[in-house]
């Protein structure tokens, strides 16, 4: 009689946990869904990553990606509406649930990921802190720096990194921080600083800015390791599940070769892989709570990984950054995505 | 005949005696005027280089400014419609042009003098404009709807000076008279109101408005909305202080004579304290607006961009990535803050001595 009871009570579990299952809703979805548009916070400037073109519409890395996301909501990557924050009040911003994703080149660190309540979906972008000097230095390696000041941004993890490194190596240093990345080129730019420090992707767009872009190196010591990525709120596993999968989908797209030109001929390939990724088989993009053919909308709209990263800071940009670590993982970089299965 | 009180016409000085009446009377003045020379050569001569002779003035991406050592103005030419509207949607800019017009319009009626018709054309701009500006701007009533997201630049800046101006006037004078009333709950309340706004930055209430009230008590309140009320409130504070300074030099006398005419608190305030402390009181009050035409740059700490903010985002490009974008940007927002500023100023200087002409006699 008891473990009939007992077995009744594990059924009921069942059936409710099924039932639990079935309509397992992400509530920041439901949300989105019903405001009509995506709320996504990103930089108040960053070449590359987060800048408003000249006619007003945010372009970058970090803003392709709400836009991906927009599209395999709604199909329509405009239906974001971007809010800049700034280093310091990125974080809470999210919390506030004024933002429903963070895609502001943060770094995800374990401190971040489980002492503030945020969930990390993945990496966007392979960063490391790196040193920029005049060449009239004539300093060749980071370990030449001793006694040097360095100029970087305050409440980042660079001025954390900054100090990490030089106590590890039993250098003397002088950081003076600023605000505002402009602040911090224009003083380094006017010599109060014999070297700049930040992540190495922004080290190369501050370069452009500079008077004579020549006449300055960018160290090779990477000092730091920067995984930037997309944040969400912990809470709605659902929800991170939707923002990771897009990101992997991006990069799946790439591998498997669909592009936003191809995407159309694509769904005819007889690759189970494809046929997968974009809905012709299964049922996983139902099971994100969107349609079948949400990585056909990502691609179509706004593109595989490979090519937002050329468009916004790779070859087919200003900034010209190789693909480096940001390379798939068959070319001997470090982006790889589990397959759709 | 009566005789002419004017003295001979002295004959005029010539250009050599006149320098060295006014410039070089002594050693001391000849120094200083070297000196100022000097820095005048120093400061105007390479930002005249800077601004206009080594400018690029025609472009459409960095390469045409990298050419030239000076400003990159195609940056702000490219980008005046950004810099006016913010993200405003192309389409609907016609929206926001009509509103800064009518305002353009009704403060010229306003301030130029021997314009008829003052007193209904001030009563619409302080209550049917705003409400019109409202709905075209934001949308509704059959027009397409703009988020506050999309709001910016010269737009956001006029639109939360001139909130806090309007609304910032009446509230200080009547926290001003709050303050000097005899009953205690009322001067009590204006007291706290008063210190409590005055003793934070306006950075702490921007912050805490948009940041802090969402995440502890659940309040999701627009961006533009709070920052506009922040504004207002704040600088309610610091007006009613000087209002209060104003109220404070009128001679006692005249309280008293009030009294003695029977009129009642409100038409005694109305028609003999006030005329006479705002008054005295107006060259501080236009350094108020003009401190607060400033401060609406402090918005960007909550996510908007004000003129500033706007030039600073656009500014980040790496198309137009070059040494003297930022600088050309910064410069451009100088001028046309510091005009705005400066036209203020000078009709605050204005409106002292038509308001003095009492005192001339």
């Amino acid at each position: 009689m008891r473990s009939g009871l007992a077995r009744f009570a594990a059924f009921a579990a069942i059936l409710c946990f099924a039932a639990g299952a079935a309509d397992a809703a992400s509530p920041t979805l439901a949300k989105v869904k019903k405001n009509g548009y995506l709320r996504c916070g990103v930089n108040e400037g960053l070449p590359g990553f987060a800048t408003p073109d000249a006619k007003g519409n945010w372009t970058g890395l970090d803003v392709d990606f709400c836009r991906a996301l927009a599209a395999a909501i709604f199909n329509d990557p405009k239906k974001v509406r971007f809010t800049p924050t700034s280093a310091k009040v990125r974080f809470t911003v999210l919390q506030a649930g004024e933002v429903d994703v963070l895609s502001r080149n943060t770094t995800w660190t374990m401190g971040r990921d489980v002492q503030i309540g945020l969930e990390f979906v993945g990496v966007m972008y392979y960063d490391g802190q790196g040193f920029m000097v005049p060449k009239k230095l004539n300093v060749t390696s980071a370990k030449q720096l001793s006694g040097a000041s360095v100029c970087t941004n305050t409440g980042t993890t660079t001025e954390l990194n900054l100090a990490d490194y030089f106590r590890a190596n039993k250098m003397k240093y002088k950081v003076i921080a600023f605000e505002k990345n402009a602040e911090v080129l224009a003083a380094y730019d006017a010599g109060r600083c014999d070297a700049y420090t930040t992540d190495a992707s922004g080290l190369s767009a501050e370069r452009l800015k500079l008077k004579n872009p020549n006449d300055h190196i960018i160290l090779p010591e990477i000092i730091s390791k920067e995984p930037l990525g997309p944040a969400v709120n912990q809470g709605d596993q659902q929800w991170g599940d939707l923002v990771r999968w897009t990101m992997y989908a991006m990069i799946n797209a790439e591998e498997l070769g669909v592009t936003s030109k191809n995407v159309d001929k694509m769904l005819k390939s007889p690759s189970p892989e494809v046929r997968r990724l974009l809905g012709v088989e299964g049922s996983f993009g139902e099971s994100l709570g969107l349609t079948k053919d949400w990585v056909v909308r990502i691609v179509k709209t706004v593109g595989n990984y490979g090519e937002v990263f050329d468009r916004n800071v790779g070859k087919g940009s200003p900034l010209k950054i190789p693909r480096g670590m940001n390379a798939l993982w068959k070319k001997g970089g470090l982006q790889y995505a589990p397959p759709v299965r | 005949m009566t005789p002419s009180r004017r003295p001979p016409r002295e004959p005029m000085p010539g250009p050599i005696e006149w320098l060295r009446e006014n410039l070089f009377s002594s050693w001391g003045n000849a120094a200083l005027t070297v000196l100022a020379l000097a820095i005048i050569y120093w400061t105007v001569v390479p930002f005249v280089t800077w601004a206009i002779v080594d400018a690029a003035w025609t472009g459409t991406g960095r390469d045409d400014c990298l050419a030239y050592d000076g400003a990159c103005w195609p940056f702000v030419m490219q980008r005046i419609g950004q810099i006016v509207y913010g993200f405003y949607d192309v389409g609907q800019r016609w929206r926001v042009d009509i509103a800064l017009i009518v305002l353009a319009a009704g403060l010229a009626w306003l301030t130029l003098p021997r314009v008829p018709g003052k007193r209904p054309v001030g009563a619409l701009m302080l209550t049917l404009y705003p409400v019109a500006a409202f709905f075209l701007l934001a949308g509704g009533m059959g027009l397409e709807h703009v988020p506050t997201t999309r709001w910016g630049g010269f737009m956001m800046t006029m639109i939360v000076a001139m909130t806090g101006i309007v609304a910032s006037l009446p509230l200080g004078i009547l926290l001003a008279l709050g303050r000097r009333s005899d009953l205690p709950v009322v001067k009590g309340f204006s007291i706290a109101f008063i210190e409590l706004w005055r003793g934070v930055p306006l950075v702490t209430v921007l912050f805490m408005a948009a940041n802090m009230l969402p995440l502890f008590a659940g309040l999701s309140v627009n961006k533009v909305l709070s920052a506009l009320i922040a504004v207002a409130l704040f600088s309610a504070a610091y007006m009613a202080e000087v209002v209060r300074g104003g109220l404070a030099a009128i001679p006692k006398g005249q309280y008293e004579a009030a009294n003695a005419m029977g009129l009642p608190y409100w038409q005694a305030m109305a028609f003999i304290i006030l005329p006479q402390a705002l008054r005295l009181a107006l060259p501080n009050i236009v350094g108020n607006f003009i401190g607060l035409l400033k401060d609406t740059s402090l918005i960007s700490i909550i996510g908007l961009f004000d003129l500033l903010g706007i030039v600073q985002a656009g500014s980040t490009d790496p198309e137009w990535a070059a040494p003297n974008t930022a600088m050309t940007g910064y410069v451009f927002v100088g001028v046309v803050f510091w005009a705005m500023c400066f036209s203020m100023s000078r009709y605050a200087k204005h409106m002292e001595g038509v308001l003095a002409a009492g005192e001339r006699r």
